[in-house]
């Protein structure tokens, strides 16, 4: 099949066909479930300067990050809704947000959860089976742009500005032995349809290559945030439909993530076009979930789906979904 | 006659297992096992989840079922060893089905890992089903090992293919002196009738029926077709033959 043709503007006028195509194989391969995760932001130091994001060094945003008394806070509020799969995250700041730091709150975090993903900058595989070791078992790592011209120009400086060592950073996550590894471009960065095509190139490679890892895709368009960021190019709810029903198609057993970006309309039709997993009752914030009453003004982007863990539960029973909470068992305390 | 099978010492009169996975809601769970007369049920220890009520499908399972746990996500012998004993921590039971499959795309099984994981496990006092690609001579370490069925896939996982590896399950059937389980791949009813026809024990399927537009009618029709299968099987089939048998055209003189 070619992916190709699927991305492109001819295959636009298919989109229904394909989505009939793509509904019938996530079926098949996935049944009628959705996993639901949530986030949880350790700490928003950053050292890198990306241009479109609210942590970048350049902002003067309020920086906050939680102690391990404030983790836990945050893990019972999160629990107490049902959820036992979280992804946690941080900028990138070797002062605030070490491996060490985020070892010792996955020792917290792992009283309270099935399964914890990280979604922080990238590491060498020594540091990711070390993570693996404390209890994390999925990584989600964006490219953010595959484009290398475009990824200096949105990088300036910064660890970040080294494309290859990110590039590489999810195949070291499948050496290191993750569960799970989570790709994506920030879409709106570059032209969706070559970002796309990169994206499940790099998908394809990965699932070839590393059989026993699961490889999901994220496909984030980018949202409003605290630098004003204007998106350089337009992709519209048409073209994110185009994006995930062409990934569907070329790799019928990806996983595909769909988060609060979007809002709750249009993440209620997505459903049954390819998606596997959707994050609920999001806050962006640090210590977002245990502090709900105030915004601190530490958020990464603005939601669009405010739906809480119950209301997203019920709209997936509503569309003859089955919402699932618990999808691996940690094998701590068992020898 | 009664025709039970027997495993793990527990009579078994339905030889259509099915299980808990890829269903749009779980309440579905319990009027498909009833109105099918379903014995054994298979569940991933993976989405047990004994915190919650509302979402622990063990809640949904009558309890006159023989639970069968599985080990699904486990990547090897060590980790699948670690769920069976964390399934029978949590209360279901001292069966389970070793499913370890390192391989995302296919889903094919591991044989060699799950050989050692059988082993593990029947020396851990399990009733083991283990989960594996048809190779005879692994059947026969499964055997010797200590297994108390063997379950070879008819296709991969979820692909609704039927019985693609026929003539494998056959050397298995023919073989093997242990119920022989086709499990995986069967996508209708007539290729688990055939399954049974040819002697196999018992027939799991899950996705034929959960992603089926009426489940609760298609697991009926999974049983009924799996109780034709064995009938068939047990009346002893007529030989098959290309052409009509006239009496015996060269040696009639000799009458």
């Amino acid at each position: 099949m070619d992916f190709l043709a699927l991305l492109s503007p001819k295959a636009a006028a298919y989109l229904e066909p394909m989505a009939q195509k793509a509904h019938r194989l996530t079926v098949q391969h996935f049944g009628h479930t959705i996993l639901l995760y949530t986030p949880m932001y350790l700490s928003n130091y950053c050292t890198n300067r990306c241009v479109y994001c609210s942590f970048s060094a350049d902002h003067r945003v309020v920086r906050k990050k939680l102690t391990l008394e404030q983790v836990e806070k945050e893990a019972q509020s999160i629990a107490a809704t049902g959820l036992k799969h979280i992804l946690i995250l941080t900028g990138e700041s070797p002062e605030y947000s070490p491996v060490s730091y985020i070892a010792n709150c996955v020792q917290v975090l792992k009283e309270y959860f099935h399964s914890i993903s990280i979604e922080i900058y990238p590491l060498s595989t020594e540091d990711y089976a070390r993570l693996i070791g404390a209890g994390v078992d999925g990584l989600t790592i964006y490219q953010e742009v595959y484009d290398e011209e475009t990824y200096r120009q949105l990088h300036p400086r910064g660890p970040k500005r080294n494309y290859r060592f990110r590039l590489d950073a999810p195949e070291r996550g499948c050496q290191a032995k993750m569960r799970g590894v989570n790709i994506g471009a920030l879409l709106g960065l570059e032209d969706w349809r070559k970002e796309a095509f990169f994206t499940g190139m790099h998908a394809n490679y990965l699932q070839n290559k590393y059989l026993d890892t699961e490889i999901s895709v994220s496909i984030p368009r980018i949202r409003p945030n605290a630098g004003g960021f204007t998106p350089r190019f337009d992709v519209t709810d048409r073209h994110l439909v185009q994006i995930i029903l062409a990934l569907r198609l070329f790799m019928p057993r990806v996983g595909i993530t769909i988060s609060t970006r979007e809002r709750a309309e249009l993440r209620n039709h997505l459903v049954k076009l390819g998606i596997t997993k959707m994050s609920a009752g999001v806050s962006t914030e640090v210590g977002g979930h245990y502090n709900r009453e105030e915004s601190s003004g530490t958020g990464q982007f603005e939601i669009s789906d405010q739906r809480g863990v119950d209301e997203i539960r019920a709209m997936l029973l509503e569309m003859g979904y089955q919402p699932v909470f618990k999808d691996w068992q940690s094998l701590d305390g068992e020898n | 006659m009664t025709d039970k099978l027997i495993i793990g010492g527990k009579e078994i009169t339905n030889r259509f297992f099915t299980g808990t996975g890829k269903h749009a809601n779980n309440a579905i769970i319990p009027q498909l096992v009833n109105e099918s007369g379903i014995e054994v049920i298979t569940v991933a220890l993976r989405r047990v989840d004994l915190t919650s009520p509302q979402e622990n499908i063990l809640n949904y399972i009558p309890k006159r079922c023989i639970l069968l746990p599985n080990t699904s996500g486990a990547r090897n012998a060590e980790e699948a060893v670690r769920i069976a004993k964390l399934a029978r921590a949590c209360g279901c039971g001292n069966w389970v089905k070793i499913e370890v499959i390192s391989d995302n795309k296919y889903l094919l099984p591991d044989n060699y890992e799950t050989a050692k994981a059988t082993e593990m496990l029947v020396k851990e006092g399990f009733v083991v089903l283990p989960y594996v690609s048809p190779d005879l001579m692994v059947a026969k370490d499964l055997e010797n090992a200590g297994a108390a069925a063997v379950m070879p896939l008819g296709a991969p996982i979820g692909t609704n293919r039927g019985l693609q590896t026929r003539e494998l399950i056959r050397i298995l059937i023919d073989e093997i002196n242990l119920p022989i389980i086709v499990d995986a791949g069967i996508g209708r009813p007539s290729e688990a009738a055939e399954a049974m026809e040819m002697g196999a024990a018992a027939v799991l399927a899950n996705t034929a029926v959960a992603t089926a537009r009426d489940p609760v009618t298609m697991a009926k029709a999974f049983s009924m077709a799996v109780e034709a299968g064995r009938k068939a099987y047990l009346a002893g089939l007529g030989p098959v033959k290309v052409e009509a048998e006239a009496s015996s055209p060269l040696t009639g003189f000799l009458d």
